[in-house]
């Protein structure tokens, strides 16, 4: 058959590309989701590497079974098929084999689990890859369209699916994207020009799912959230039930009743309080952590709140003008109205919560949120103070995470830009004179959150130019919750005095404020030594920084180039830890954070057989030099996704807005990317490509580098108070100027390859797919260690070895 | 199991201010059979030690935690003790061996039947189990020597210290579900004053050097 008549009579499947792509990607985003609501975040990480190595194992398959392509027409269409009704299935069996990421650690049939998830949701991938691999190889003359009909299709399908989730529940949209694979081997259909009666059997199959998710029963597609989230266990309880859902790209929010045995959410309850807790309803984000909603019917109701370690602030002096960040259910909120607050502002970024207490739980709630003194901002915390010319009697930032999933080290990857130096220099800029910023923090031993919060606190005044730090802290702890207090002036006697009587009379332990004496400290709540006291002592000492180096946990402040809170593991612990690994030792390891290295060299292992090894022959019999080739596409392959993961994270702190950051982040560039292909494809000979691969790596180096060092202090800093339509725009502007040049090395590569070595295309693809499944997950390393700055600066380096590779 | 346990005791005595655990504890903990409190299927790793899922989200703790705890509550043969959270039956199967009475409270219906069930089989008697909301404790049978609660709470429960005797000893183990970070120990003293120690139970110092 001769291809090169084939391709002059089919036009390029360009809209099924760009479909299935759109597809595949929102596929990837919702199963991060899903993930983080059926087990937890860290394992986002994993659904990227997933999804590459379908990927990469695809490029493997395809440049071993490259004789597929003299059947495309039948081939692709399958393909595209088999990716529509395994989507949802895989999903649903992945979802039965339960890990547990606590278990990872010393239970070695986890990584059985594991493993058996990771090849069941990469089949989906692997088909999609199939689809667009082929379309490549069989169009290798218009490889840029078709890898820029991918890179926009990417781009959209990131922003359909955030618009799904406003509208779905994340299961449903999960049928959604089924369907849409289905419609793009539809679509295909015709643009293959495929008889009526294979497209009419393509419609059927379409058909038969779409009936099928709403024939079948409601049970087969149940979420199995895992039996060790709270939610899970709070419905264990007696009559207990699921009273409202709601879903939104912020989580799928769950709120429960339990009229038979009260749900008693008070965590850090002062052991003098022999006080009721009201009726609640317990408000889940992903089947974790609980905000409750109170009942409300009498100002006694709340009396249970002023006996809390939170409740501190308001019996040193009276603070009048009151800030919540991250208000939730409204438990500090209506902490403030107790003591009379006269003006509290509500700031909770989640609107589905606000909608749920200004709706369904007005009434329960006592109309919490419409109280004429109470003021509601929809807004994330860093965004709503920034530009803002207001300052507040106290600042309370919410305590958020649960303790048990903090315990277990399984935020140690979660992003927290409220407790970096820069968060606590802000909320202090924003304090009115001897006003209060307050942060409770859960106890936990050995001490790590409460001693790594006093450090960014001590840090923190030290940058806004406060000399003697000490006078301005106060702490105190429970046995379970600390609150950490900084002030806007120094503390006075009375208000020190103050404090010990609030914390005599419940039973609290002091830990640190300016000369305070050691016998005060450890007296209620005792530990074996007074850690929380000594080690506030030594933040504060010339020592500190040996201090920091010493101790066994990293209690590094963290800033928003390297945003790890709760990454407190040090390596060079390690030995320590196994030794102790069955005398009680393994609650001492961050599991987050090993699960991530552990991923990542799974991903490593995973890739290098699937991918790697079986084009070990092709790679070393390839006509082209091998060496250069490899390297080349395995460079832009970590390049491009540590660029994008970085800069996800830089313009969250514009935008302040996690869901349209990531959204507009990964379309932005995904969509751009796809722009430069098509204008690559425009010079795709000898030394019109060798020109645009330097132009563009040139141009990936000058504004990668302007962006990393000088973006916030240049252009963000001035437009922190502008509207949100202003810095989506400015946001997109400047990805498209990085995004662009991005998207042209490698369609070029390809279409290099495809004039001297067409059969190296799918090993290419392999290569790079190989390198973006370790990257997604390695960037995230290096940021832990390095922060985000390093890795843009690898990023670059990489573009520049790439280009030098480019005579392959 | 047990030679491991006190291995590990040994091990981590700077914190437990003992080399060795009570004798009595470690006997009713080589005399009490594990694998009859544990879900068939998961029998195998009845004697490691290790914590072992026993369904409902639940946990069967560690041995070395369950040995220590049981120690910290310091039980003696005339004591009365409330367990708040059966799950397993485990905790107060060794408990019945050292004290006079156990009365045990388990808030999911099904573990509680499951526990009800086994411990019958065992022929300890001296447990008393309801399956209901351990929050208020068990006033009818207050006050107790010894209380503990593995129950999932927010924070301890007011009734249960006031159904604590003067002298008497709370033990709760604190953390995630499989993985026990400390041992909170409420102590209320003669005079009814109430207070608590954490008790890390590893022999790990977060801190070296000249600090």
């Amino acid at each position: 058959m001769n291809h090169k008549l084939l391709q002059s009579e089919l036009p390029p499947p360009r809209f099924s590309v760009a479909l299935i792509s759109a597809t595949v990607l929102a596929y990837e985003v919702l199963l991060t989701r899903l993930f983080s609501i059926v087990q937890w975040h860290h394992f986002a990480y994993m659904v990227i590497s997933i999804a590459l190595l379908g990927f990469g194992a695809s490029g493997t398959f395809l440049a071993l079974k490259s004789r597929l392509v003299e059947r495309f027409k039948p081939v692709y269409i399958i393909n595209l098929i088999l990716f529509g009704i395994l989507a949802l299935p895989c999903f649903l069996f992945a979802q039965q084999f339960a890990v547990h990421p606590e278990q990872l650690l010393w239970n070695p049939t986890q990584m059985i689990r594991v493993t058996a998830v990771y090849l069941l949701l990469a089949l989906p991938f692997f088909f999609a890859a199939n689809a667009i691999g082929l379309a490549l190889m069989r169009f290798r003359l218009a490889v840029p369209q078709i890898y820029s009909a991918d890179l926009i299709g990417a781009g959209l399908g990131s922003i359909a699916i955030v618009g799904l989730l406003y509208t779905l529940f994340p299961i449903n949209a999960l049928k959604i994207l089924s369907v849409f694979g289905l419609i793009a081997a539809i679509i295909a259909g015709f643009e293959l020009r495929v008889s009526w009666f294979r497209n009419a059997i393509t419609s059927i199959i379409a058909l038969s799912l779409l009936v099928a998710f709403y024939v079948l029963p409601a049970a087969w597609f149940n979420l199995s959230i895992s039996p060790y989230k709270s939610m899970s266990q709070h419905l264990n309880v007696i009559d207990a039930y699921i009273e409202t859902k709601r879903s939104s790209p912020l989580g799928l929010l769950n709120v429960i009743a339990s009229p038979t045995v009260p749900l008693r959410h008070a965590p850090g309850l002062s052991l003098n309080a022999f006080v009721e807790i009201p009726e609640q309803r317990g408000v889940f984000i992903d089947g974790n952590g609980i905000t409750p909603i109170d009942a409300y019917a009498k100002r006694d109701d709340s009396a249970y709140l002023d006996n809390l370690t939170s409740a501190l602030p308001y019996h040193l002096n009276r603070p009048a003008n009151i800030v919540v960040l991250g208000a939730g259910g409204g438990s500090l909120v209506r902490q403030a109205l107790y003591h009379e607050a006269h003006s509290v502002t509500a700031v909770e970024l989640d609107q589905q919560i606000i909608k749920l207490m200004q709706g369904d739980y007005r009434d329960f709630s006592g109309g919490l949120y419409d109280n004429e003194v109470v003021n509601i901002q929809i807004k994330e915390a860093r965004g709503f103070l920034a530009g803002n010319p207001q300052s507040y009697d106290l600042i309370q930032v919410a305590l958020i995470d649960s303790f048990a999933a903090s315990s277990a080290g399984l935020y140690a990857l979660n992003e927290n830009y409220l407790y970096t130096i820069e968060a606590l220099e802000e909320f202090y800029a924003h304090l009115s004179k001897d006003g209060y910023l307050g942060i409770s923090r859960w106890v936990k031993l050995p001490p790590r959150d409460g001693l790594k919060l006093f450090a960014t606190a001590v840090k923190a005044l030290r940058r806004a130019g406060v000399a003697e730090p000490a006078e301005q802290l106060l702490m105190i702890r429970g046995w379970q919750t600390s609150t950490l207090l900084m002030k806007k002036g120094q503390f006075t006697q009375e208000e020190i005095a103050r404090a010990r009587h609030f914390c005599e009379t419940r039973s609290f332990d002091l830990v640190f404020y300016a000369g305070m004496p050691v016998s005060l400290a450890n007296r209620y709540n005792v530990l074996p030594e007074s850690f929380f006291y000594h080690g506030a002592q030594l933040l504060l000492d010339d020592s500190s920084e040996q201090f920091l180096t010493d101790y066994k946990f990293n209690i590094e402040p963290a800033t928003d180039d390297r945003p790890y809170f709760f990454y407190f593991f040090k390596w060079r612990t390690l030995p320590e830890i196994v030794s102790l690994m069955g005398r009680g030792g393994v609650p001492l390891l961050e599991s987050g954070y090993l699960i991530l290295i552990a991923t990542l060299i799974q991903a490593v292992l995973i890739s290098i057989v699937l991918i790697l090894l079986p084009l070990w022959k092709r790679i070393r019999n390839s006509s082209v030099r091998r060496g250069r080739m490899v390297g080349y596409f395995a460079a832009l392959g970590f390049a491009f996704f540590f660029v994008e993961i970085a800069f996800i994270q830089k313009f969250l702190l514009f935008i302040h807005n996690p869901v349209l950051a990531v959204a507009l982040v990964l379309s932005g560039f995904l969509v751009f990317a796809g722009l430069g292909s098509y204008i690559a494809s425009h010079y795709q000979t000898g030394q019109d490509a060798r020109r645009l691969v330097t132009t563009a790596v040139i141009a990936i180096g000058i504004f990668g580098l302007l962006y990393a060092l000088v973006l916030t202090d240049l252009v963000f800093e001035p437009l922190i108070g502008a509207p949100t339509l202003v810095k989506l725009a400015v946001s997109l502007t400047l990805i498209g100027l990085l995004a662009t040049p991005m998207g042209m090395p490698f369609p070029l590569g390809l279409a290099r390859l495809g004039k001297q070595a067409k059969k190296q295309i799918p090993l290419a693809w392999a290569i790079n797919g190989c390198a973006s499944v370790i990257s997604a997950i390695l960037a995230t390393v290096i940021a832990i260690h390095f922060g985000f700055t390093i890795v843009v600066l690898l990023a670059i380096t990489l573009y520049f070895l790439a280009a030098i590779m480019f005579e392959f | 199991m047990t030679r491991a346990i006190e291995d590990d005791v040994r091990a981590t005595s700077l914190y437990l201010d003992k080399e060795v655990l009570d004798p009595r504890v470690m006997e009713a903990i080589n005399t009490v059979p594990r694998h009859a409190l544990v879900p068939t299927n998961q029998r195998r790793h009845a004697y490691l030690n290790q914590p072992i899922p026993i369904g409902y989200g639940q946990t069967i703790s560690q041995p070395y935690i369950v040995a220590i705890m049981t120690d910290l509550l310091n039980s003696q043969p005339e004591h009365k003790i409330l367990e708040v959270g059966t799950g397993s039956g485990y905790q107060a199967a060794i408990l019945s061996r050292l004290v006079q009475e156990v009365y045990t409270i388990e808030i999911i219906e099904a573990l509680g039947k499951r526990a009800k069930r086994d411990l019958a089989e065992l022929n300890y008697d001296n447990i008393k189990l309801r399956i209901g909301d351990g929050y208020y404790g068990w006033k009818q049978n207050a006050p107790f020597d010894g209380i503990v609660v593995t129950a999932v709470a927010s924070h301890i429960p007011p009734p249960l210290i006031q159904q604590l005797k003067p002298g008497g000893r709370m033990i709760i183990p604190v953390g995630s579900r499989f993985l026990t970070q400390q041992l909170l120990l409420v102590i209320k003293n003669q005079r009814g004053n109430v207070t608590t120690q954490q008790i890390l139970p590893v022999r790990f110092v977060p801190l070296t050097g000249s600090h």
